[in-house]
C-alpha cells in the first residue's frame, strides 16, 4: 500500500518507460508524419519526466550531487523542450514542403534516401 | 591685282564644288546653275586681268614668267627629302602651292576659262531635264579647278596633282549616268587606261628630280638649257622624256593608249565637249609643250612623239571615216587631231601644235555642242543612219556646226586651215629625208578629216529623213541657252585662227611672236649646242620658200575640197538604202574599220583577258584567274593539307583519349566501385521506419547483451 500511496521515483520511472516505450512504437508503427512527430515528443517528454524525477530525487539526498540546489535536472528537461519545439518547426516546415511536392505526409512514401 | 591673287582662279570654280557637295542637294536648279556658272565667269575674268596685266608688265617685256609660290607644301622637312642628283649634288625634293603666268599657260588658261564658261552655260540648257543637276555641275567645277591647277602649276608634283584631278572628274563624269553598266564600264576604262599613262609621267618625274635637282619648271627649262651640249642624246634625258611621253599618250589618247576616249563618250554630251574634246585631252601637249626644254635634247624622244602622232592621226581618222554613232565620229577626230598636235611637237613646232590646241578646242567644243544639240532634238538618238534633213528644223545648229566643220577641215578662212597647215607646213620644212613621209601622213589625214565630217553634216542635217514619226515629231531647237555658247563658239572657230595668220600670205603670225619667249630659246641654245641644222635647216629654207608653203597650202586646200566632194556625191541624197562608198568598193577594208581595227579584241585578248585565245588566258584575267588556281591549289592545298594532319593526329589523340584514358583509366575504376558497390546497396531501400526499426532492434538487442551478459 505504502508503495502505491507514496509517490515515489520509480513510479515516475516507470510512467517514464512506459511513455517511452508508446513513443517508440508509435515512431515505429504510424504512417502519418505528423503522428510520428508526435511520437517523437512523447519519446522525449519520457526523457524529461526521468529528468525531473532524478532531479527531484537529488534535491532530498546529502552529499556532492545532493542538497536543494540539485536543479540540472530540471535545467536539461527546459534544454529539451526547446530542443523538442524547434525541431518540431524544422520537422513540421519540411513536412509542408514535402506535402507541397508529393501531395502526401505517409512515411512510407518518402524513400528518397536510397542509392 | 590680278597677278597677285592668281590663286583665286582655280579657287573660285573650287568653292562652287565645295558648295555643291555639301549642300546642292538642297539648292534649286536655278540656284545651282548661277553659283556654278557663276564661279566659272568669275574664273575667267580673273583669267582675263591676269593674261592682260601680265601681257602689259615688265615681266613679260623680259620674256620671264610670273611666279607666284604662296607656300610649300612638299618637303618643307629638309632633313627628310634631301636627295643627291646624277651629279652628285645635294637637292631637297619639294613642291610648291605655286602658280607660273606665262605666254604658254596664258594661253591655255584663256580657253579653257572661256571655253569651260561657255559649256557651263550650254549645260544649264542641256541637263535641265536631267536628275542629278547639282552633281554634274559639282563635278564640271572640281573639273575646272583641277584643269586649273593642272594649267597654272609652277612645278610638276602640283601639275600632277591637277592631272589626276582631271583624271577623276573625267572617270566621275564619264560614269554619270552610272547606273548604265556601259557607262561605268566606259568610266573605269578611261580611269584605268589613264593609271598607265600616269605610272610613265610619275617615274619620268622622278627622272627629272634626278637630272634636275628640282621640279620647278622655270629651274627645269634653266638646268636644261645650262647644259644644252653636255645633255643632248643623253640616255637618261631620252628615258625622263619618253616617261613623260608614255603619261602625255594617256592623257591625250595618244596609240596605244588611245582606247578610253571614244569609249568615253557615254558621258554627257557637255562633258565630252568640255574634257573629251577642248581641255582635259590637250594636257598632253600642254606636259610636252612645258616641258620642251628637255625634249629638244632627246632626239629619240622627238621622232617618236613625231611618229606616234602621226600614225594615231591617220589610224583615228581612218576608223572615224565609217563610224555612224555621231559622237563616236567626233571622239576619233579628237584623237587624230590631238595627233596632229604631237605631230607638230614631235618635228619641233611647239607653237604650231599649241596653236592648233587653241583652234581645236573651238571647233571641237562647238562640233561637240551641236552634236549634243541635235541628240537633243533628236529625242536622244545618236546613230547618223536614223537622221537626215534636219537642216531646216534646227538652223541655228545647222550653220553653227556647218562653221566648225569648214574649220576641222581646212578650208580657208576658218581656224583650222592656219593651224593644221601651219603644222603641215612646218613637219615638210623642219626636217629633210624621212620626215617627209610624216607629211605625206598628215596630208592624208585632213583628206580623211573633210571626208568624214562632211559625211558627218551630209548624214545628219541634208538627205532624206530617216527617223521615226514619233521623234521627227518632237524635233525641236533648243533653247537659248543652248545656241548662244554655239554662236559664240562658231566666231571664234572662224577667227581664232587670225591670230596665226602666216607670214607667207601677208600676215604677221602674232600667236607664235607671243609664245616665242617660251620655245625659241630652246632652238638658241641647240644652236650654242652646234645643232642648228636639226632645227633650223627648215627655219632657213622657211624664208625662201614661200613658194613652196603656197603649194602645200594649195594642196591642203585641195585634199579637204576633194573630202567634201566625195562626201558630198556619196551621201547628198542619203536615204533609208544609201550605201557607204567603202563598204561599196572593199567590205574587208570597211569592216575592218567599222571594228576599230579590233585593237578592242586585241586588248581583250592580250591584256584584259576578256577574250582566250583557244585555252589560253592572258592579260590582267589571266594573271587573276593564275593567282586564283595558285590560290586554290598551291595556297589553299597546303592550308587543307596542314589541316588535314591536325586532323589526323587530334582523330589519333581522341580514340587514345576515348578508349585508354577515360576507357582505362577514369571509368575502370569507376565500375570496379560500382560492382564492389552493389550487394551493399542492398542495405539502402529508403524506408526510415524500417531503419528505426533496425535502430531500436539493435539498441534492444545491446541492452539485453549487456544486462544478461
Amino acid at each position: 500500500m505504502d508503495a502505491l500511496l507514496h509517490i515515489s521515483t520509480l513510479h515516475y520511472l516507470v510512467l517514464g518507460a512506459a511513455l517511452f516505450l508508446l513513443g517508440v512504437i508509435g515512431v515505429l508503427t504510424r504512417r502519418n508524419v505528423v503522428v510520428v512527430l508526435m511520437s517523437i515528443e512523447l519519446i522525449l517528454n519520457a526523457v524529461n519526466l526521468n529528468l525531473v524525477a532524478f532531479s527531484r530525487y537529488w534535491q532530498g539526498m546529502p552529499g556532492h550531487f545532493g542538497g536543494p540546489g540539485a536543479l540540472h535536472g530540471q535545467v536539461f528537461a527546459i534544454f529539451v523542450i526547446t530542443d523538442a519545439a524547434a525541431e518540431a518547426a524544422v520537422g513540421l516546415g519540411i513536412l509542408i514542403a514535402f506535402f507541397r511536392n508529393k501531395e502526401t505526409v505517409n512515411v512510407d512514401e518518402v524513400n528518397l534516401l536510397k542509392w | 591685282m590680278f597677278l597677285d591673287h592668281i590663286y583665286l582662279i582655280p579657287l573660285f570654280p573650287a568653292l562652287g564644288a565645295v558648295i555643291m557637295f555639301f549642300f546642292g542637294r538642297r539648292l534649286r536648279k536655278t540656284t545651282v546653275s548661277a553659283v556654278c556658272v557663276g564661279s566659272v565667269v568669275l574664273a575667267f575674268l580673273m583669267a582675263c586681268g591676269a593674261v592682260w596685266q601680265y601681257t602689259n608688265s615688265d615681266l613679260a617685256r623680259d620674256h620671264q614668267p610670273y611666279e607666284k609660290i604662296v607656300y610649300t607644301w612638299l618637303g618643307t622637312d629638309i632633313a627628310h627629302s634631301n636627295y643627291v642628283t646624277h651629279d652628285g649634288a645635294q637637292a631637297t625634293f619639294r613642291a610648291d602651292a605655286g602658280f607660273l603666268l606665262d605666254p604658254l599657260s596664258s594661253i591655255w588658261l584663256l580657253f579653257v576659262t572661256g571655253v569651260g564658261m561657255l559649256i557651263h552655260i550650254y549645260s544649264t540648257g542641256y541637263m535641265a531635264h536631267e536628275g542629278g543637276y547639282y552633281r554634274f555641275f559639282g563635278y564640271l567645277n572640281l573639273f575646272m579647278f583641277s584643269m586649273l591647277t593642272l594649267i597654272l602649276a609652277n612645278n610638276y608634283v602640283l601639275m600632277f596633282v591637277g592631272w589626276e584631278g582631271v583624271g577623276l572628274c573625267s572617270y566621275l563624269l564619264i560614269g554619270f549616268y552610272f547606273h548604265r553598266k556601259s557607262a561605268s564600264d566606259a568610266a573605269a576604262k578611261a580611269f584605268i587606261v589613264n593609271r598607265i599613262g600616269d605610272a610613265g609621267f610619275i617615274l619620268g618625274m622622278f627622272f627629272i628630280a634626278w637630272l634636275c635637282g628640282s621640279l620647278r619648271f622655270i629651274d627645269v627649262t634653266h638646268v636644261a638649257r645650262m647644259n644644252a651640249a653636255a645633255w643632248l642624246g643623253n640616255p637618261y634625258v631620252t628615258a625622263a622624256t619618253l616617261l613623260l611621253f608614255v603619261g602625255a599618250c594617256g592623257k591625250s589618247a595618244q596609240l596605244p593608249l588611245y582606247v578610253w576616249l571614244p569609249d568615253a563618250m557615254e558621258g554627257p554630251t557637255p562633258v565630252s565637249a568640255l574634257i573629251h574634246a577642248a581641255t582635259m585631252v590637250t594636257a598632253g601637249v600642254y606636259m610636252v609643250a612645258r616641258s620642251n626644254a628637255l625634249f629638244v635634247l632627246a632626239p629619240t624622244s622627238m621622232k617618236t612623239v613625231a611618229i606616234v602622232g602621226a600614225v594615231t592621226a591617220i589610224f583615228a581618222a581612218s576608223i572615224g571615216l565609217v563610224q555612224n554613232d555621231i559622237k563616236r565620229v567626233l571622239a576619233y577626230s579628237t584623237v587624230s587631231q590631238l595627233g596632229y598636235m604631237f605631230l607638230a611637237l614631235g618635228v619641233g613646232a611647239f607653237s604650231a601644235a599649241v596653236f592648233h590646241v587653241f583652234t581645236h578646242a573651238f571647233f571641237k567644243a562647238l562640233l561637240f555642242l551641236g552634236a549634243g544639240s541635235v541628240i537633243h532634238a533628236m529625242s536622244g538618238e545618236q546613230d547618223m543612219r536614223n537622221m537626215g534633213d534636219l537642216h531646216k528644223r534646227i538652223p541655228v545648229t545647222h550653220w553653227t556646226m556647218g562653221i566648225a566643220t569648214l574649220a576641222i577641215a581646212g578650208i580657208f578662212p576658218f581656224a583650222g586651215f592656219f593651224s593644221k597647215d601651219a603644222i603641215l607646213w612646218e613637219t615638210w620644212s623642219r626636217e629633210g629625208g624621212a620626215y617627209r613621209i610624216l607629211w605625206y601622213v598628215g596630208y592624208a589625214t585632213a583628206l580623211m578629216t573633210a571626208f568624214y565630217m562632211f559625211r558627218l553634216m551630209y548624214l545628219t542635217f541634208h538627205g532624206h529623213p530617216r527617223m521615226s514619226h514619233e521623234i521627227e515629231h518632237h524635233i525641236h531647237e533648243s533653247p537659248k541657252s543652248m545656241t548662244m555658247p554655239l554662236v559664240l563658239l562658231a566666231i571664234c572657230a572662224v577667227a581664232a585662227g587670225w591670230m596665226g595668220w602666216p607670214h607667207s600670205l601677208g600676215g604677221s603670225d602674232r600667236f607664235t611672236a607671243f609664245l616665242e619667249p617660251v620655245f625659241a630659246p630652246e632652238a638658241r641654245a641647240l644652236q650654242q649646242a652646234g645643232e642648228t641644222e636639226q632645227l633650223y635647216a627648215g627655219a632657213k629654207e622657211e624664208e625662201k620658200n614661200t613658194g613652196t608653203e603656197w603649194l602645200l597650202m594649195g594642196l591642203s586646200l585641195a585634199a579637204a575640197g576633194t573630202g567634201w566632194i566625195m562626201a558630198w556625191r556619196s551621201y547628198r541624197h542619203a536615204d533609208k538604202n544609201y550605201v557607204e562608198p567603202i563598204a561599196a568598193a572593199a567590205p574587208p577594208v570597211y569592216d575592218v574599220l567599222l571594228h576599230k581595227y579590233y585593237v578592242d579584241e586585241g586588248y581583250d585578248y592580250v591584256f584584259t583577258g576578256r577574250r582566250k585565245i583557244g585555252d589560253v588566258r592572258l592579260g590582267v584575267l589571266g594573271l587573276g584567274a593564275a593567282s586564283a588556281w595558285f590560290d586554290t591549289h598551291i595556297i589553299d592545298g597546303t592550308v587543307n593539307a596542314a589541316g588535314w594532319i591536325t586532323r589526323l593526329t587530334s582523330t589519333i589523340s581522341a580514340w587514345w583519349d576515348k578508349w585508354i584514358i577515360d576507357g582505362i583509366g577514369v571509368n575502370g575504376p569507376a565500375v570496379l566501385a560500382r560492382m564492389i558497390s552493389y550487394p551493399a546497396r542492398l542495405l539502402e531501400w529508403g524506408l526510415v521506419q524500417w531503419y528505426a526499426l533496425v535502430m531500436t532492434a539493435g539498441l534492444v538487442g545491446f541492452v539485453f547483451y549487456y544486462v544478461y551478459h
